[in-house]
């Protein structure tokens, strides 16, 4: 078995993307996700419904990503408005994330009998 | 930039790492589904989202500051980072049990919000990429890039104007659900002006007239500006309506639209583990509310834009005219002494009063008398989906105690007393009897097969959906009436003393 084809693919999903091809693979990406989650959050019982309201609400956080990509670019032109945005972007973005897991653990030590 | 030689570039390497943590999340997911796997859950699920953080880092746009600036990019990115995790540490920690929908709101009002900002960074940040390579000619693949997203109806400008649409929605309508939530004086009436559904319809229209607009210009950021404040305004008065018995199914849309704006801003960036973190949170909180509904028998647009008061409300009088029987603490222990088996109904009343480790110790002096207590938890009970059982396990009750509807309701007829705590509409016998009623159909607790029924309530003022309650002039219902905690703790002496 050779794998002398992967450079030749790796140049391939590397080389610049036909818009409409990208938001495709996108939209896979987001319709799969979506399935999934159907498939697997249909199964928690009701008693944990709470605990999955916050820690899917930590997860919604991973925005943060986004927020330091944003941010953490600075241009030729130097640290810019864009960058005080995603600023912004990061601290709300990390309230979200800390605190929603933080706040998850903190329920879920209620369902545990030897909290105490 | 690129690492030539090497088999995998450093981009993928970063991708690798958000493949990771996408299949983090999903575990995470599957783990929350069992009490005793969801500790584990959530920790995988902070491991992802470090991972995925991490690697955020090492992204060329980060890297390419570095090598211009120096350190100080990266740092002040520590620095943003760490206090807004500080501040969010605290308030996890420092907020009492008992306010946990209020804190989700807010949490999930922060995440809508940071979706909002990293599409309003982009925006901003492109055409200044793009000018840059108009004025100097060179074009590097990041400007050129730039200058392709910038033409109207891209994934670009249309991933952006709906990202910062749901975000600006998702923030507002959270604080104003936390205001409700918290009891804030400003929020305690919902807002029923008649008015409100052409004030929603005209923002509404507005809002979309700005969302193509936003997709048209993808460079002007006035558009945008203006479409983050019409989608703020439609945020709120689409929440303020809301009546306090309907937070769990807002509480979940909410949730659900803070995943589905990290998904959106997932597209402005072409990233993939924001799509896909994105979207397993907004097909929770589709799923939760979809339950949430379909446990009140209503529509998610009748929820949002109708309030069910509408119908020409039913007068409790004539129904109820001389057949309450009005009971006090020693009367009910006297029934409960004789009972083998006592199922307890909490409902919104109970969060309200926090009478939740009142109940336990009733309970304990119940069991220590040799009788079996249940507990029966309707899906809507609370103000957030789950919400009793959370704050019935605060008060350290095992939660193989706590049974769902289904579950329990066959049971009700071998029950000797059921005690209904601040519930109201959930055990409402007309949602099966009375085709005409506003709440027909809605699955109901069938406390009224239950040998006695204790109800433990204020007044005989209805509940949310406005309408009297035929169980309350039930032949085998007393009525207590008090406030809950009192009332509990009333209770458990009197039967103390026994």
């Amino acid at each position: 078995m050779s794998f002398a084809f992967l450079p030749g693919l790796l140049a391939a999903v590397a080389s610049p993307e036909d818009p409409a091809a990208k938001f495709i693979r996108l939209l896979t990406v987001f319709l799969l996700a979506m399935w999934v989650g159907f498939e697997v959050i249909t199964k928690v019982p009701q008693r944990l419904h709470t605990p999955l309201t916050s820690g899917s609400n930590a997860i919604s956080g991973i925005t943060a990503v986004g927020a330091l990509v944003a941010a953490g670019g600075v241009t030729a032109a130097g640290f810019g408005f864009g960058n005080l945005l995603g600023l912004v972007a990061v601290v709300f973005a990390m309230i979200n994330v800390a605190g929603g897991f933080i706040v998850t653990y903190r329920m879920l030590q209620m369902f545990n009998p030897k909290k105490k | 930039m690129n690492d030539g030689g090497a088999l995998m570039s450093s981009q993928a390497w970063i991708n690798l790492a958000y493949l990771a943590s996408s299949m983090l999340f999903i575990v995470a997911f599957k783990l929350l589904s069992s009490p005793r796997t969801a500790v584990r859950g959530n920790f995988l699920g902070a491991a992802g989202m470090a991972l995925a953080i991490g690697a955020a880092l090492f992204e060329p746009p980060v890297r390419e500051a570095v090598a211009l600036r120096g350190a100080w990019p990266v740092v002040l990115l520590f620095l943003c980072g760490g206090a807004g995790a500080a501040v969010g540490a605290a308030m996890a920690v420092r907020y009492p049990m008992t306010g946990m929908p209020q804190m989700v709101a807010l949490l999930n009002g922060f995440g809508g919000a940071a979706s909002a900002f990293v599409a309003a960074a982009e925006l901003w940040n492109k055409p200044v990429s793009a000018r840059l390579v108009e004025a100097s000619g060179d074009a590097t693949p990041a400007a050129a890039l730039a200058l392709r997203d910038l033409v109207p109806w891209t994934q670009f400008g249309i991933a952006t104007a709906l990202a910062g649409l749901i975000g600006a929605v998702t923030f507002w309508g959270s604080l104003v659900a936390f205001g409700k939530l918290e009891e804030l004086p400003r929020f305690k009436k919902p807002w029923t002006a008649p008015a409100r559904h052409w004030i929603n319809l005209g923002l509404a229209a507005a809002t979309l007239l700005l969302v193509a607009g936003v997709c048209t210009y993808p460079g002007s950021f006035l558009l945008f500006i203006l479409l983050i404040i019409s989608g703020s305004c439609l945020g709120i008065t689409l929440t303020l309506p809301i009546g306090g018995a309907d937070m769990p199914v807002v509480i979940c849309l909410l949730n659900s639209y803070s995943g589905l704006a990290a998904a959106a801003a997932g597209f402005v960036i072409d990233n993939s583990v924001l799509v896909i973190a994105g979207s397993l949170v907004g097909a929770s909180g589709l799923i939760l509310t979809a339950i949430m509904c379909k446990a009140m028998n209503r529509s998610l647009v009748g929820v949002l834009f109708g309030g069910l008061g509408t119908t020409a409300a039913v007068s409790g009088d004539d129904i109820y005219a001389g057949k309450i029987k009005s009971a006090g603490a020693e009367e009910i222990a006297m029934v409960l002494e004789g009972a083998d088996r006592v199922v307890i109904v909490p409902g919104y009343g109970l969060a309200v009063a926090q009478a939740q480790h009142a109940v336990r110790e009733l309970a304990d002096v119940l069991q220590a008398r040799g009788t079996t207590v249940e507990y029966a938890i309707h899906p809507v009970a609370g103000r957030m989906p789950g919400h009793m059982n959370v704050l019935l396990a605060e008060a350290d009750i095992p939660y193989d105690k706590l049974r769902e509807m289904d579950d329990i309701n066959p049971t009700f007829p071998e029950t000797d007393v059921a005690i209904v705590i601040g519930a109201n509409d959930v055990v409402n016998p007309a949602a099966r009897t009375d085709p005409t009623s506003p709440i027909a159909g809605m699955p109901i607790l069938d406390v009224d097969k239950a040998r006695t029924v204790v109800v433990v309530k204020r007044s005989l003022s209805p509940g949310f959906a406005g309408i009297p309650n035929p169980l309350f002039a039930a032949d085998n219902t007393l009525m207590y009436f008090a406030d809950g905690k009192k009332a509990i703790l009333d209770l458990t002496a009197a039967m103390q003393k026994r």
